[in-house]
């Protein structure tokens, strides 16, 4: 994508996409052919940056100021939890900074649920962190939510702290 | 798609000129162990007792080559094919049967060799290449001791479809014998899974019941769940993360077309058809609810049936049409509810231990089959209002039940602890003769369909 490529420029240019597309991040053209990079993960590694600095309002910037875009939950709950208060609380100072940039939260279970609960729990997980957002003044109009259930666990194992890891919901900013 | 399936024993008679000439004996008088007693297999407890079948390779009038290999040689496949469905059944235990059967004897069988290997029933055929490039394979089922024929059908196929006819076959013995509907001459649809556990590659696959004609429906670019038959087998509904929106989608098996079913910028999941193809009822996610919604197949405005705050998924109507099961957790945890189609008179049928989930009703009406979650995930089966609950099955994870076309087998996905990996397996309604179904790769979600045409 045109955030590949190694300007300043561009990178700000990014910025401007990112605003522009909030309403459907998900139809972005794929990469061209020619394109030397691989394809940027949607929840790859944090890049962004240019050299050494981290361009404001990009992923890397909210994951160094934020400190995490992930919140957990207990079994079969959406229920925000004094820790995620304070994590979404960090993420809503971070959106207040950048207005320009819209996020997708995604919304995710652990296996020990039938997968369409699961779907529907990961989307009421999602949205309570929205809700959470919209409450300290973020728009809603820049939140998507997507559910993946128990499709995209994070953790392997089959025991508590894997599930405890997989129950989440991640605040994903565009790279 | 383009088999001409003729089951109508005038048309064995009519394209067999040579069989039909031999008499079929209806009388054998008093030859069996058992004089007067029908021979019958008891559909409940005949898995304790199989009944003894002798399956002998199908001779050919003339072997001849067809795109599917010569007639000989399907004789020996069609009987193998025969074998396996009935022995899968677990009501029949087929005998050795290795001895040679010559083309006139098909309607004349060798009662007195047969009585000899134990077993009470003979099928035998035969395989024919037609000018017209079709195959006729016919099937006669005698009861030994009786010497007597009890009945006889035959499949017009093309040759590429000669496993169907095989399963036809299968199907009037079964059906001939346990007084039952059949289901060997079915399809299953389910999701291909592959890949690491926290990247799963999902595809939409399809076979038939016995895990034969195995064919990938997606590419796996984006995931698919949950696909299910339209009662008239043409189509499928399922679920897409394509272009990261979560939404249901038809897919037409004959031309690989999609559409998107519910036009809406909320998730849209668990979709299944109405019995009579005309609706398609679903969820969908507002926010923290999740509300049953059925929208018509041709399209139109989608018309809510559920309105208790919380989870309202996995809707499956009963097989009249006039009633709808799902779960909902509007009473804590995950529960089973039964409601009329139109969303009235919402009540509660699961009160057993653990929390009840994923509903589906039995073609026959009589049991809803459904996954308990209590330490892990066992499949189990309850009547419509709620009694005589059972459970199946003793996996760590055993969800997603889905019924044969006789209500008799319930098949359903199994995660294995740890690693992941997902199997499907069937088992009889009775709680024995646990199967594991062969797929290429792993699988879930399996939707079993109606008996073909």
């Amino acid at each position: 994508m045109i955030a590949r490529s190694s300007t300043v420029l561009a990178a700000a240019a990014l910025l401007a996409v990112a605003g522009c597309a909030k309403k459907k991040p998900a139809e972005l053209p794929p990469p061209p052919p020619s394109s030397t990079t691989p394809a940027p993960e949607a929840s790859g590694p944090p890049t962004g940056g240019v050299g050494n600095t981290v361009v404001p309002g990009s992923r890397a910037d909210f994951l160094q100021q934020v400190g995490t875009d992930t919140i957990h939950f207990a079994f079969d709950s959406s229920g925000i939890d004094p820790e995620a208060q304070s994590i979404l609380t960090a993420q809503a100072r971070w959106l207040s900074q950048h207005p320009n940039v819209a996020v997708t939260i995604e919304g995710h279970c652990d296996e020990r649920g039938t997968r369409e609960y699961n779907l529907a729990l990961g989307e009421r997980r999602a949205n309570a962190a929205k809700d959470f957002l919209v409450a300290q003044g973020v728009s809603p109009g820049r939140i998507s939510t997507i559910s993946y259930g128990k499709e995209r666990p994070i953790a392997l194992g089959s025991n508590e702290e894997a599930w405890a890891q997989n129950r989440r919901a991640v605040t994903v900013v565009p790279q | 798609m383009q088999a001409r399936l003729i089951a109508a024993a005038a048309a064995l008679l009519a394209s067999s000129a040579a069989l039909a000439q031999v008499p079929a004996t209806k009388a054998a008088p008093g030859a069996g162990p058992q004089p007067g007693q029908r021979l019958v297999v008891d559909i409940n407890g005949g898995i304790s007792q199989p009944m003894p079948i002798a399956i002998p390779a199908m001779p050919t009038p003339q072997v001849n080559r067809t795109e599917a290999g010569s007639t000989d040689a399907l004789g020996r496949q069609v009987a193998e094919v025969v074998t396996n469905d009935l022995k899968g059944s677990g009501l029949f235990k087929p005998v050795s049967a290795s001895h040679p059967v010559a083309f006139p004897q098909v309607t004349a069988p060798e009662y007195d060799y047969w009585s000899t290997t134990g077993a009470s029933a003979l099928v035998q055929g035969f395989v024919q290449a037609n000018n017209d490039g079709t195959l006729t394979v016919g099937c006669y089922l005698y009861d030994v001791y009786a010497k007597q024929e009890l009945t006889r059908q035959g499949f017009v196929v093309k040759p590429a479809d000669w496993r169907r006819a095989a399963h036809k076959c299968a199907d009037t013995v079964y059906t001939r014998l346990t007084g039952e509907g059949s289901y060997f001459d079915s399809r299953v649809v389910y999701v291909s899974e592959t890949g690491p556990k926290n990247h799963r590659t999902k595809r939409l696959a399809i076979m038939d019941q016995d895990g034969a004609n195995h064919r990938f429906l997606t590419n796996g670019q984006s995931i698919v769940l949950t696909p299910r038959f339209a009662p008239n087998q043409q189509e499928i509904v399922y679920m897409s993360y394509v272009g990261n929106r979560p939404r249901i989608y038809t897919y037409e098996i004959g031309s690989g077309r999609q559409h998107l079913v519910v036009s809406s910028p909320n998730m849209t999941f668990a979709p299944r058809f109405s019995p009579d193809g005309r609706y398609i009822v679903y969820s969908m996610s507002t926010g923290a609810n999740t509300q049953i919604y059925r929208i018509p197949t041709s399209g139109g405005t989608p018309q809510r049936l559920t309105s208790a705050p919380g989870i309202n998924t996995a809707p499956c109507y009963s097989p009249d049409g006039s009633k709808i099961v799902f779960e909902s957790d509007r009473s804590g945890g995950q529960q089973i509810y039964v409601m009329n189609a139109d969303g009235s008179n919402q009540h509660r049928i699961s009160f057993g231990a653990g929390r009840h989930a994923t509903p589906v009703w039995s073609p026959r009406g009589d049991l809803i089959a459904f996954t308990r979650i209590g330490g892990g995930f066992d499949v189990g089966v309850m009547a419509p209002d709620g009694s005589g609950e059972r459970i199946l099955t003793h996996g760590w994870q055993d969800e997603g039940p889905t019924w044969s076309p006789n209500g008799r087998v319930i098949m359903f996905f199994r995660t294995a602890q740890g690693s992941g990996h997902t199997s499907l397996w069937s088992i009889d309604l009775t709680g024995v003769n646990e199967r594991h179904i062969p797929t290429p790769l792993d699988g879930s979600d399996p939707a079993w369909g109606p008996l073909r045409p």
